[in-house]
């Protein structure tokens, strides 16, 4: 056992370190134009180094990283407070999918404009009546000529107003049993008969969008991996690419942690011993988190697939996070009703926490079933 | 970054768990725990494995391995459920390595690794250790007074046994009658101890984990196995969730201990209080999955989840080191800059 890096993960973490000294962008801009253009920015420049597509292998014009360096990475870039890239989704889940099960051509074709943002993707697999259980979606694609017709709605697609391309999931087999009938997209967005609207959320914001298709038109080419082989393809998309993030989510937590940490002392409620002994158990749970996420990713080295135990981290994060934000209300008393507060708004977002990214009721199946051989209820 | 165990330790790990489920099953602890008493073979046996001085230095005849490697046989010696006098002797022993001058080092740790003249460490509180374990039956006691420590012959002690909740453990009250021999920085030595009584936890812990698990797999209600219930199956991923949590934090203290001193307080106190946390919340858990049953004189649970709470108490409460967590991290007007 050594939880220290190696010398050369040390050597990736120097040189990252050093690159983000001369390279930080500063603070994101206000407003959602701006902020947008200034993340296509900073992801150029990520790619001009070779960070964009740090997990990807190389010959696609990525790092070939460990996943040890994917989290370094991602642990480095949230100690540093670095914005996010402005093409995360097709970074994160889009490359690796097209790698695992795209044509040569596809590869051809899509990769190089994810890794340089000339090209944005997002994700449309969530519908109204389909959301923990994905596998029920109704949208519908019908054989046209060349290619295919598809009908139905999306929603909590992240980016759709400025994506070009749409991971999406349709059902072009009505008879099939639900998890078969399904096949995997990419729709080209630029087209009449898709539609955007902005979804607003508690925090006032629009993070994400709903999708309406009538008839839009996708060229068979754009099918990803076979006709009816969606589902395999969607789970691929969900289960890689996770490593860095629960390394990533314990730094940024604890970043927080440290920031509430400071807040109490501040107001003087330091030596309250009910709120020591809340913030010492947010420091555990934060601590716990991060080892649970380096111990996971040391067994995935060693077996090579990434196991359903990644589910306990995140269900760890979504609740970390939100009993910080709660405590900071709490101890900040009315002031904590003011709008305009970064305490405020984190609050209110971690709401979500809890259910983007697969629910917690839907982890714990997963590690009823899967980590522990429990029935299922189905 | 290699977060698992090497070969080696892997090896010990197996060779512990395939001995003590072989010597300690059910029946065996039960007879041991109904009598009140332990059997000086299981310990004899023991000791000459080596177990006893796993972490005292060669010199005096231990093995000079880590804290790592102690935390791997108490991981396992809680799974297990073992009735033998182990953690009160390691714990003399980590205190006289640590915390001893040249001479109490040899004068003692021979007989902790030997197990001819084992050792214990009670905490006093109001002039008086109130819950010492196997001090009946040692030949050194280490008494912590706000974490000043001492060394006492047993026999210039007064010792009461004490009858707890946990039947598989002996314990005393013990005063001391002189002055004892005083020790130098105790901390490093009390870490250690918490990193091992950690380890004990999270092995009863996932002793109690497993037998739920296989109940709600096999017990039927309403034509189903209760394990395919969310209200069960929810409850047994929680449980889960948090032996993994005290296993890694135990680990990331039991590490420190020798590769990064300087962590060794934060990760020690933090291990404690999630592993205290995590022995109590999973036998319940496991308590309430098995029902009725459970409850039982005859079950095995009971045992168990009586040893999960008293060492939730000992050497420190999850409060207790929640409260050190605090301070170390600068919470506070009194507190040390954050570390």
């Amino acid at each position: 056992m050594d939880l220290t890096l190696s010398p050369n993960e040390q050597a990736f973490r120097d040189e990252l370190r050093g690159w983000l000294a001369g390279n930080h962008p500063g603070e994101e801009p206000a407003g959602d134009e701006a902020g947008f253009q200034f993340r296509v920015e900073w992801q150029k420049r990520l790619h001009e180094a070779g960070y964009a597509g740090l997990s990807w292998p190389e010959q696609y014009g990525g790092k070939g990283a460990t996943l040890i360096e994917q989290a370094i990475f991602g642990e480095e870039m949230a100690r540093a407070k670095a914005p996010s890239t402005a093409n995360v989704i097709g970074l994160v889940m889009g490359g690796p999918v097209v790698i695992a099960h795209g044509s040569d051509e596809q590869k051809q074709r899509y990769l190089e404009p994810i890794l340089s943002a000339e090209e944005i993707w997002c994700q449309g697999f969530s519908e109204p009546d389909a959301g923990s259980d994905l596998a029920s979606l109704k949208m519908r694609a019908v054989k046209s000529d060349g290619g295919w017709s598809v009908t139905g709605q999306k929603v909590w697609t992240t980016f759709a107003h400025v994506a070009k391309w749409c991971m999406l999931v349709a059902r072009t087999d009505q008879e099939a049993p639900k998890h078969k009938g399904l096949t995997y997209f990419l729709l080209d967005m630029e087209q009449d008969a898709v539609q955007v609207r902005p979804l607003h959320q508690i925090t006032g914001e629009a993070e994400f969008n709903e999708l309406f298709l009538e008839q839009a038109y996708i060229p068979d080419e754009n099918v990803i991996g076979g006709v009816g082989d969606g589902w395999a393809v969607a789970i691929t998309t969900l289960m890689h690419e996770r490593a860095g993030l629960g390394a990533a989510a314990a730094a940024s937590v604890r970043i927080a942690l440290g920031q509430l940490l400071d807040l109490a002392n501040e107001r003087g409620v330091g030596d309250d011993p009910i709120v020591r002994q809340r913030i010492a158990a947010l420091l555990i749970e934060v601590e716990a988190l991060r080892l649970n996420a380096w111990r996971g990713l040391t067994q995935i080295m060693k077996t090579g697939v990434p196991g359903p135990e990644g589910s306990v981290v995140k269900l760890q994060w979504s609740a970390v996070n939100q009993g910080l934000t709660e405590l900071a209300m709490e101890i900040r008393g009315e002031e904590a009703a003011i709008k305009e507060s970064d305490w405020t708004y984190r609050f209110l977002r971690a709401r979500a926490n809890s259910i983007e990214g697969g629910t917690t009721e839907i982890l714990k199946n997963i590690i009823a079933e899967r980590v522990l051989g429990l029935p299922k209820l189905r | 970054m290699n977060f698992d165990f090497t070969d080696d330790q892997q090896a010990i790990k197996r060779t512990a768990r395939d001995l003590l489920t072989q010597r300690f099953k059910p029946e065996t602890v039960r007879e041991l725990a109904e009598a009140g008493h332990y059997d000086d073979a299981h310990f004899s046996e023991l000791v000459d494995l080596g177990w006893a001085g796993i972490f005292v230095d060669e010199e005096h005849g231990g093995q000079g391995l880590g804290t790592v490697e102690l935390a791997i046989l108490m991981e396992e010696l809680g799974y297990s459920l073992a009735p033998v006098p182990f953690l009160s002797n390691v714990a003399a022993g980590l205190m006289v390595q640590h915390a001893g001058n040249d001479e109490q080092r040899s004068r003692w740790l021979p007989g902790i690794a030997s197990g001819e003249a084992r050792g214990t460490v009670g905490v006093v509180r109001e002039g008086v250790a109130a819950l010492v374990p196997d001090a009946d039956s040692a030949e050194l006691v280490v008494l912590l007074d706000n974490s000043a420590g001492t060394v006492h012959a047993a026999s210039e002690c007064e010792i009461e046994p004490v009858e707890t909740i946990d039947a598989t453990r002996r314990f005393a009250r013990v005063s001391a009658t002189g002055a004892g021999d005083p020790l130098e920085n105790t901390l490093p030595a009390w870490d250690r101890i918490c990193a091992a009584i950690s380890a004990e936890l999270v092995g009863v812990a996932q002793r109690m984990l497993e037998m739920t698990v296989a109940y709600a797999r096999e017990r039927k209600q309403f034509d189903r196995p209760i394990g395919a219930y969310q209200a069960v199956s929810h409850r047994c991923a929680d449980m889960l969730r948090e032996v993994e949590s005290a296993r890694s934090t135990t680990l990331w203290a039991a590490w420190a201990a020798e590769a990064e001193p300087e962590t060794l307080p934060l990760a020690a106190s933090m291990a404690k209080a999630l592993a205290s946390d995590a022995g109590w919340n999973v036998a319940s858990s496991a308590l309430q999955v098995h029902g009725g049953i459970g409850f039982t004189w005859e079950h095995d649970l009971h045992f168990l989840l009586k040893r999960a709470k008293v060492d939730g108490a000992l050497f420190g409460s999850a409060r207790e080191h929640r409260e050190r967590v605090a301070s170390l991290s600068g919470l506070g007007a009194g507190a040390p800059t954050a570390a």
